[in-house]
């Protein structure tokens, strides 16, 4: 059976890549990914936060007090070479990691303003990675804040970024444009080469008893995978890069449905914290086993055939149809 | 000769890059204002950074300087080539061993930054009393005048003490030197290499003890030999200062700069001349070259070799046409008949007599500068005009006025010397603002890149939060020799707009000059906002008037309140000393220095900031007139004392200099209670109070570091005259009745807005969770109304004392804190609990306080903060040294019991003639509650009164004596670098010796008030000095210690943890009749995090098992009782989550993540051990299991 794929120009032996996530933190867990038949690996987010501020409060405590009064000018010994530096180390990671492994790596940044962070997509891509996958998230609080300019913010992040490498970029969208179609083909005109569809925001709780909002990690199941399917199969075939679904991938099946709906490639990351790195191999395995009973030969063959262009019932898609499943579900 | 490489340093810098090169052993112990020596040695060996010998010296920190010393000895003994730096008390502790050294003829160099001794107080600042303390040790003194000879003579004494075999003490004037940043010339490893004879100091380690060449030294010698061997080293000293000229010369053929024991400058025929040392010789001789140019005939003798006096040299030095010398001396010798080098002169030009070269000249000599006193060109020029009068005054003083023995000479206070060649710039700034970092690095780039010479000096206030920062910077094209601050500056700049409501900066402003001022309002809207007097100054000095609003410019650039790169860009854009594009260029050079190691994105920001700033900086049209109606503010407000306001109210105001001999008490002795008048209103926001959110738990009042917040209960009748914005609430808990009301209030004006109350409110509000029963809220509109409301509280009557539970916090925090405003640092941890033993004790309170952050907050002129209550009771303070302070609260026990155990007995013999009952009820009198204590003094007063009607002598000694026979409750306080480390020896003797005493340990982990060097209290894994890259080992469990003496209270608490375990701490130790210790877990500035989040921070300390709290009271055992209370449940969280909240432990992370692993690992393991230590302990006492 031909699993193979391309994803951003990269051969992948499989349409499997391992999501930004903590399984793709270290060199140990990487391996352990590889060995289960993983075909490339995002590596999990550096945030614009580590590079931007970890050095800068560092430097700020260490001097906020200085010089106030003459018997302690510092409080601390101020002429210290930091070396261990959250975003430095992310860097000495990617060489490692190429080093101990034969898959795609793929590094990941994870920000939004326009400053001095966007340099280290350059030095990401010194430091071997294959691809680079851009993660903005942006959540407007302002009232003010109009649609088009949160827009332009994201194209104008991805345009520069996409100016400073060599390497392939990928962009993680979310799902809340007003038209992610016309967003897509923008992120594309701005030098996007690869979209993943969709980002998975962290989950909001509230904690009755410090009577706070809390912040959690967003676990998904196939149920999720929806909108993925639907937006794999509008853009399939219209835009000139690659296409990674992404949340909801729990089984050979939603591989297979995401394939089918034009997705180059899938990302997991739910799955495999919840069943282990093992889960890969079953994945491939009910992939094969499906691909054989129904006599597919290639994981090509079935690429965007059920897509808005290539299905034959395309108003399922559409608004149309929405309503349709509305009058089916009260019936 | 190579070209020389030219570095911008201070004094101490530049003594410690050369005394790093050229020792093996660096023994040392932090103390003001050397600290920095033995700093940057450690950093530098920290670095790996050689020796000229190749090895990387050993630098290591004692426990207390006479330690150091003893370790100095020692190694010196041993062979290898040994220093140390000190100055002041830490000198004089090294005086034992000094007389060792010298007396073993042993070659070494102590370099000090000369320094005040604590007499009527303790002074940091600089005059050579502590140098000319250790005259008699055998050591020689050479003094250097200014930062280039502190570096070279670094060297010379090092190559002359191998020379002559004896020990030097190299000194420069603390301060003004030490601090002094200026551009010298370093000195080559080439230099340094040539100057140091390897035969000497080979000669030197074969001196060295070694059991393969055994000899025996330090013997006990009878009166049969001991004489004769004193004597025996005389032919040395009488060497030496042929050896020291030889290295002198031998330095000056390698580097081309000339010394000599002494040097004259001046006219050759001068008939008038000064002879002094240090620092005060650069501004004599700046006034003799102006005085030379007018045409005077005069000069002056810079002393180098202070001791052994080279009487021969110093007379060949002199010019012949010399009449008249006058000595001064930066020292002070009480009921001598003079200073020491005038002794020395005096001795050495008439042992000559007759056989001098010139006619006997009148001599006379004089005091100056003490405690960095300034000393000025105008104060040079009376002396110079004294020295022509036929009989000028001996042993006078001069820059002060000696209203009461007129010791003091006259002098023009409106003379300046105009250095036409100098351009001089003044700043003043907040302590945090990064003021003074900024112009360090601005002499750091005119003196190190262009021509210029520069010099930066930098005054500091007395309080630690939101203190005030003057520079002074001088640049010019001829070495600046002004030793002295400015006194008419071409640039004045304030970089605090709210500096100007109380002062009148612009006083110091030259004709012409330039002002540039850093405002929150508009270009149209900033003239307006200025007092008259600032309008005035402008007018009348026809300034250039600049304006920017940096913290918005900051702000814009990611910089928060740190606006120090934007003013030093608006400085270079406006001040023409270099041009625009150049300055610009600079600045940017040295911002990729300084911060480049530290990444990118803060040299970005920084970048960012010096392009917007001169965007946002413009000049404001002066108008003709000025037409403000804002006054100038008293820097002193309320209803107060002649003493206060005409004293205190003068130094608040910076005008100190001006008060007479006759106004400064004497003895030491001064008023407490003063910061209550110095509003200083330096909270940019305040706390207010919700009423309606209030769960009345009284947290954010035990908070507080600077009890600014009360509490009270009061009849709700009193509302009837509450001011607007007054509120109360119906008061919780069973003891109050219906018609009591609860409230809340905030001294605003001396609120200082670390907003550590907010994060310990545990009260959230309803409808909006963002708001909790205390917020914090901008101060300027509040004004008004909160100082009304503040002054109403304060009117409301006080709580019943007896009434109240002090052992239950809620309760404590409505006693009134007879500790308030003090300058602390905002959020600091310690202050809140010398707040409430103030608040349970403080009316029978005295207190011995160690030198440190508490003896500074609690005692700095020059407002303190000790007061007392409305019946005129409250804590009685004093403080001694750092290294004695429990022996000297032990000698207030004993001399309290001794008073009352006389008033016992005299009071026994009267009784016959006083009410029988009443003499037996004072005698059996419990004094263990308040009430008791209370119904205590009653009993006294009326015995008092019985006694005044009896004629009889012991009736007499027993009306002084009687108070005695109240309660005193004697408390011991200071820092963890007292108590664990210089005066654990003391401490652990007072605890053993059963007295009724009660230490308070205020344990930061780190010597706090020198600057955050590593304590043994210092945990695993804290970066402090001398701990650079984290302190590998654990620290000292001082607990643990005094349990072991079983008839000792001992606490270990922490305020932020458990606020009632620390309140019942509190109440037993002081209960425990014998010798109680509290240590009290403080957050410090020095560990760096927002210290509002001190409180959860202690918790997370105890939490994770590294702060155990629990209290041990050997009452409990007398009862049958186990008295081990742990007040923890051991580890509950991963270490990790306590330290790397922190910057001390973070930043071991991002220099070593190795050695970072590994501290994790052994503070888990602490931790653990201490949980264990601590529950044996427990069951040990358990009493089941001990019948058992």
């Amino acid at each position: 059976m031909d699993f193979t794929t391309t994803f951003l120009g990269l051969n992948l032996k499989n349409p499997l890549i391992a999501s930004a996530s903590p399984l793709t933190s270290s060199v140990e867990s990487i391996r352990r990914l590889e060995d289960n038949d993983i075909a490339a690996v995002i590596m999990h987010s550096l945030f614009e936060e580590e590079i931007n501020h970890e050095i800068h409060q560092i430097d700020h405590f260490l001097h906020i007090n200085s010089n106030s009064y003459a018997e302690a000018l510092t409080y601390l010994p101020d002429e210290v070479d930091f070396e261990n530096l959250q975003a430095d180390n992310y860097l000495e990671e990617i060489r490692r990691i190429k080093e101990s492994t034969d898959i795609p790596l793929v590094a990941s940044l994870n920000g939004i303003s326009a400053g001095g962070w966007i340099r280290y997509a350059k030095k990401l891509e010194e430091a071997g990675a294959d691809a680079l996958e851009l993660n903005i998230t942006y959540i407007p609080t302002s009232m003010e804040m109009e649609g088009y300019r949160v827009e332009q913010m994201y194209i104008d992040t991805v345009a520069s970024v996409a100016e400073k490498i060599d390497i392939p970029l990928n962009v993680k969208m979310n799902a809340y444009f007003s038209n992610p179609a016309n967003m897509a083909k923008r992120f594309v005109e701005a030098g996007a080469k690869g979209l993943t569809l969709f980002d998975n925001p962290t989950r909001v709780e509230v904690d009755l008893e410090l009577l706070s909002p809390l912040q959690r990690a967003n676990i998904t199941t196939s149920y999720n995978l929806s909108e993925t399917l639907r937006w794999c199969a509008i853009l399939y075939g219209k835009l000139s890069c690659s296409l990674c679904a992404n949340t909801g991938i729990h089984s050979g099946e939603d591989v297979l449905k995401a394939i089918m709906s034009g997705a180059d490639a899938t990302a997991l990351a739910s799955v495999l914290l919840t069943k282990g790195e093992g889960e890969i191999k079953q994945i491939l395995s009910d992939m094969g086993e499906w691909m054989a009973k129904h006599e597919y030969e290639s994981i090509s063959q079935m690429k965007g055939s059920i897509s808005l262009a290539h299905t034959d019932n395309p108003s399922v898609y559409e608004r149309n149809s929405y309503m349709y499943a509305l009058q089916h579900y009260r019936r | 000769m190579s070209k020389p490489t030219t570095i911008t340093v201070d004094g101490n810098e530049a003594v410690a890059l050369v005394a790093h090169k050229i020792n093996e052993v660096i023994a040392i112990y932090p103390i003001t204002p050397s600290s920095p020596m033995g700093e940057f040695s450690d950093l530098y060996s920290s670095k790996g950074q050689k020796n000229i010998f190749g090895s990387v010296p050993e630098v290591f920190e004692l426990q207390s300087e006479g330690g150091a010393s003893g370790t100095v000895h020692g190694a010196l003994q041993a062979g290898s080539l040994t220093t140390t730096f000190t100055a002041s008390q830490g000198l004089l502790l090294m005086i034992p061993n000094m007389y060792k050294i010298a007396g073993e003829l042993t070659a070494t160099v102590f370099h000090v930054a000369a320094r005040s001794l604590a007499a009527q107080g303790l002074s940091i600042f600089g005059d050579h009393q502590d140098v000319m303390g250790v005259r008699q040790t055998g050591f020689a003194l050479l003094a250097s005048n200014s930062v280039q000879e502190a570096h070279d003579f670094a060297l010379i004494s090092q190559a002359a003490t191998l020379r002559s075999r004896i020990p030097f003490l190299h000194f420069f004037d603390g301060f003004r030197t030490s601090h002094e940043v200026s551009r010298i010339e370093k000195l080559s490893d080439e230099v340094l290499k040539k100057m140091i004879d390897s035969n000497l100091v080979a000669a030197h380690r074969r001196r060295g003890l070694s059991p393969d060449h055994p000899v025996l030294r330090g013997t006990a010698q009878n009166p049969d030999v001991y004489f004769q061997g004193r004597e025996s080293v005389n032919r040395y000293y009488q060497a030496l200062p042929e050896i020291l000229q030889g290295e002198m010369d031998r330095f000056s053929a390698l580097t081309g700069r000339s010394y000599h024991l002494f040097d004259y400058v001046g006219a050759a025929d001068a008939s008038r001349v000064i002879v002094l040392m240090g620092s005060g010789a650069e501004a004599v001789e700046e006034s003799v070259t102006y005085l030379i140019e007018r045409g005077e005939s005069v000069g002056l003798i810079k002393v180098r070799l202070a001791l052994p006096f080279a009487a021969e040299a110093f007379i060949a030095a002199l010019p012949a046409s010399v009449q008249a010398i006058g000595v001064l001396d930066r020292t002070k010798e009480p009921g001598s008949t003079g200073e020491p080098l005038y002794h020395d002169v005096v001795t050495a030009l008439f042992e000559r007599g007759e056989s001098l070269p010139f006619k006997m000249p009148r001599i006379v000599g004089g005091r100056y500068g003490l405690s960095s006193k300034e000393f000025t060109p105008a104060m040079i020029f009376a002396i110079y005009d004294e020295l022509s009068n036929t009989s000028p005054k001996n042993h006078f003083t001069i820059g002060i006025d000696d209203d009461i023995t007129l010791t003091s000479l006259e002098y023009d206070h409106d003379f300046i010397l105009k250095n036409p060649d100098q351009f001089q710039a003044i700043f003043y700034g907040l302590g945090s603002d990064g003021t003074v970092g900024a112009n360090k690095n601005t002499i750091k780039i005119i003196g190190t890149e262009t021509d210029h010479y520069a010099q930066g000096y930098f005054v500091y206030d007395s309080k630690k939060s939101g203190s005030m920062t003057t520079s002074h910077l001088r640049f010019g094209t001829k070495p600046i020799k002004s030793s002295y601050l400015i006194q008419k500056a071409d640039f004045v700049a304030v970089h605090q707009s709210v500096f100007l409501e109380k002062l009148d900066l612009l006083d110091i402003a030259k004709e012409g000059g330039i002002f540039l001022l850093n405002t929150p309002y508009s270009k149209e809207e900033v003239w307006s906002r200025l007092p008259r007097v600032t309008q005035e100054r402008i007018i009348e000095k026809k300034l250039k008037f600049y304006a920017i609003d940096a913290y918005k410019v900051a702000h814009a650039s990611n910089m928060g309140r740190r606006i120090n790169t934007v003013m030093q860009t608006c400085f270079f854009a406006i001040s023409g000393i270099l041009s625009k594009e150049e300055a610009m260029a600079k600045i940017k050079g040295s911002i990729q220095k300084t911060y480049g190691s530290k990444g990118d994105v803060i040299v970005q920001m920084n970048y960012a900031a010096v392009d917007t700033t001169l965007e946002n900086l413009y000049e404001i049209d002066v108008p003709a007139r000025a037409d403000s109606l804002l006054e100038l503010q008293a820097t002193l407000k309320g209803d107060m004392s002649e003493f206060t306001r005409e004293v205190i109210g003068k130094i608040t105001a910076f005008k100190g200099d001006t008060l007479r001999v006759s106004q400064i008490p004497d003895d030491g002795t001064w008023p407490t209670g003063t910061t209550q008048y110095e509003k200083r209103n330096i909270a940019q926001e305040v706390p207010v109070w919700d009423a309606d959110t209030c769960i009345q738990c009284n947290k954010c009042v035990s908070a507080c570091p600077h009890s600014v917040i009360r509490s009270s209960v009061f009849d709700i009748s009193f509302l009837k005259n509450a001011p607007a914005g007054f509120s109360a609430k119906g008061a919780k808990g069973k003891n109050f009745g219906e018609n009591e009301v609860f409230n809340i209030s905030v001294a605003i004006e001396d609120c200082t807005g670390c907003a550590l109350c907010v994060e310990v409110c545990p009260a959230k509000n309803k409808s909006q969770t963002n708001l909790k029963a205390i917020n914090m809220v901008p101060q300027l509109p509040l004004r008004e109304e909160g100082i009304a409301q503040w002054d109403f509280f304060l009117s409301l009557p006080k709580m019943d004392r007896g009434s109240l539970d002090p052992s239950n916090l809620k309760e404590s925090q409505f006693l009134e804190p007879l500790f308030e405003f003090s300058g602390a640092c905002p959020g600091c941890g310690e202050t809140p609990y010398v707040k409430l033993a103030s608040q349970l004790f403080g009316d029978r309170m005295v207190i011995a306080n160690a030198t440190g952050c508490s003896s500074i907050y609690g005692g700095n002129l020059p407002t303190t903060p000790w007061k007392k209550n409305d019946e005129g009771r409250g804590p009685a303070w004093s403080n001694s040294l750092f290294e004695d302070n429990a022996e000297f609260g032990l000698g207030f026990r004993l001399s309290i019991d001794a008073q009352n155990d006389r008033a016992r007995r005299v009071l026994e013999t009267l009784k016959p003639h006083l009410d029988g009952a009443l003499v037996e009820e004072v005698l059996g009198a419990e004094q263990h509650a308040e009430s008791q204590i209370n119904a205590q003094r009653d009993r006294v007063e009326k015995l008092k009164h019985s006694l005044k009607t009896l004629d009889n002598e012991d009736a007499k000694t027993l009306l002084e004596l009687a108070d005695y026979l109240v309660k005193k409750s004697v408390w011991i306080m200071g820092g963890d670098g007292w108590a664990y480390d210089i005066g654990y020896g003391g401490l652990d003797h007072v605890l053993a010796s059963g007295k009724n005493v009660n230490v308070l340990v205020l344990d930061t982990q780190v010597y706090s008030n020198t600057g955050g060097q590593q304590s043994k209290a210092t945990m695993t894994g804290a970066v402090a000095k001398f701990a650079a890259g984290g302190k590998a080992g654990v620290p000292k469990d001082l607990a643990a210690m005094a349990i072991a003496y079983e008839n000792v209270y001992v606490a270990k608490v922490a305020m932020g943890a458990n606020d009632t375990a620390t309140v019942k701490a509190f109440v037993e130790a002081e209960r425990y009749d014998g010798p109680s210790i509290i240590i009290a877990y403080s957050h410090c500035v020095a560990h760096g995090y927002d210290l509002k989040y001190g409180f959860d921070q202690q918790k997370r300390a105890v939490d994770s098992g590294l702060w155990p709290i629990f209290r041990f009271n050997p009452d409990k055992i007398k009862e049958g009782e186990n008295p081990m209370t742990l007040d923890y449940k051991g580890p509950k969280i991963d270490v990790k989550d306590f330290m790397y909240r922190e910057t001390r432990f973070k930043m071991v992370e991002k220099m070593n993540a190795l050695s970072a692993g590994t501290f994790l690992q052994t503070a888990a393991h602490t931790a653990e051990s201490l949980y264990a230590r601590y529950q044996n302990l427990h069951a040990y006492y358990e009493p089941s299991s001990k019948e058992a």
